[in-house]
């Protein structure tokens, strides 16, 4: 699971910036780059999340 | 694009504030030592020195060469005919660079200092339990390639930089004393520490409650932040010559913003402990201080003293809350509350520039600015501050967290048992910070 969210957080990094380099106008670049956001956020809740069971299974 | 030329006066600032740069060093490593244990305080000093050396030395190696400096060589490719500039093509050992008081050559200097302030802040994430050979590696590899790579992006002329003259998104990613290249960089590689490490034997109780540990020399701590507002203003004030072109004049601006900045975030954290706790908690209001020197680091040569205290207000804030956060749900331990104050303080004073900031548009280096942002657009900024976050986000810290656990695959970063219960230093340099004292504890038995 914690490698399923460092992908997110990867892919997250990549919708940000492919929305820079390839909407020249703004409103879907800013939706894009926060959707890209929100996809790392949504990965970073993930890496936590399984953190958090990793501590559980070893007490 | 030229390599920006500097006055005699204005060079011999820039040489004054980067002289300043190693109390910050100093600062960090008080505060992580007092907020660490007793039986861990000399390792923890060594730790800091070893820390500068290693990341000196490897930035001097390869560290510069693939950080380099706006307007001299780099690898660049083209996506739709515009340039991404992603990494610096100098020679390695500094050859080729005039040891003069020319920027780049400034910049060599000042970053070599800066690396090692990035490096020190997961030694408060890894206190206590964190081997002295892993924290080199980490540090040599942390200086090596992760640090000077993110830092080419915003300080070298890098993409991210180039977000304003390439795309028309403000004035690209701004980053005046490192918020976001230092701050959030090391932020996110002791998050990186902790997760990998684990938390400190007998901080968790069987049902997941966290104990208190509380650091062992609030004094250290207090006069740690001392010192790093010396070396903040410092590190702020060459930034913002070195890296966007500001005028002597503007330091004035800049240390009054980044005390105002720390000011407020410690009153913050001390009101907030004191309605929550009854008394003002002297760590979190220590932590607080150097968030809001953290916060205050992105945006200070360009707010108003009035936004600089709403920065510094909201950093203190944020750091009460999550320090308790990391600690009590997210079951992460981190002594000396680096994720919360150089992550979180850096990622909001990232965001707040875009807020809060007023350019100038002869300020701005020309690497920075174009004729389309230079009337001053808020969302286009705000937009390029955010990549920013994001490839922090999703770029740094997977790599960081990579490079550690592929780190700790090989050479186990963790200190043994036996060693966490003797203390640091005992186990790892042979003697203890305080020799005339006896430590008994009890976490070590099963609750």
């Amino acid at each position: 699971m914690k490698l399923a969210g460092l992908l997110l957080l990867v892919a997250g990094w990549l919708i940000a910036v492919a929305a820079v380099a390839l909407f020249p106008s703004v409103t879907p670049r800013t939706w894009f780059v926060l959707t890209g956001v929100a996809v790392e956020l949504l990965g970073l809740a993930l890496v936590f999340h399984s953190h958090l069971e990793l501590r559980k299974e070893r007490g | 694009m030229p390599v920006p030329s500097l006055p005699e006066a204005t060079a011999l600032v820039c040489i004054f504030s980067i002289l300043l740069v190693p109390f910050a060093g100093a600062g960090l490593a008080l505060i992580n030592t007092g907020l660490g244990r007793s039986r861990s305080a000399a390792h923890s000093m060594m730790a800091a020195l070893c820390v500068i050396s290693v990341a000196a030395g490897v930035y001097f190696v390869c560290g510069f060469a693939w950080q380099g400096f706006i307007g001299r060589s780099a690898h660049v490719f083209l996506v739709g005919g515009r340039p991404w500039n992603w990494l610096a093509a100098e020679p390695f050992f500094f050859r080729g660079l005039q040891l003069d008081a020319s920027p780049p050559s400034l910049a060599a200097w000042m970053q070599m200092l800066c690396v090692g302030l990035a490096a020190l802040i997961p030694l408060g994430s890894g206190a206590d339990r964190w081997r002295l050979g892993a924290i080199c590696i980490s540090t040599a590899l942390l200086a090596g390639f992760i640090y000077p790579l993110f830092a080419h992006w915003v300080w070298g002329g890098g993409w991210l930089a180039q977000l304003g003259v390439n795309y028309g998104l403000g004035h690209g990613f701004i980053d005046v004393g490192g918020a976001g290249s230092i701050q959030v960089l090391g932020g996110l590689t002791a998050l990186a520490i902790a997760w990998i490490l684990g938390p400190r034997r007998g901080k968790y109780s069987m049902e997941g409650m966290p104990t208190a540990f509380p650091g062992h020399n609030i004094v250290f701590v207090l006069f740690g932040c001392l010192l790093a507002l010396v070396g903040w203003i410092g590190l702020n004030s060459a930034g913002a010559i070195l890296f966007i072109g500001a005028e002597p004049g503007r330091i004035v601006r800049i240390a009054i913003n980044t005390t105002l900045a720390a000011a407020a975030a410690t009153l913050t954290a001390a009101i907030i402990t004191r309605a929550r706790f009854g008394k003002p908690d002297a760590s979190l209001s220590a932590n607080g201080w150097v968030s809001g020197l953290v916060a205050s680091s992105a945006a200070c040569a360009f707010i108003s003293p009035a936004a600089a205290v709403m920065i510094g207000l909201a950093a203190g804030a944020m750091v009460t809350f999550t320090v308790e956060l990391f600690e009590l749900r997210l079951a992460l331990d981190d002594p000396g509350g680096a994720i919360s104050v150089h992550a979180i303080g850096g990622i909001w004073g990232l965001l707040a520039l875009a807020f809060f900031a007023h350019f100038p548009t002869s300020t701005l280096n020309n690497a920075t600015s174009s004729a389309s942002s230079a009337a001053g657009n808020n969302s286009g900024q705000c937009l390029a501050q955010l990549v920013g976050i994001a490839t922090l986000l999703g770029f740094v810290l997977p790599l960081t967290y990579g490079v550690n656990w592929l780190l700790n695959r090989v050479y186990p970063q963790r200190v043994a048992m036996e060693g966490e219960r003797q203390g640091m230093d005992l186990h790892e340099l042979g003697a203890g910070a305080y020799p005339e004292f006896i430590t008994h504890t009890e976490e070590f038995m099963q609750r």
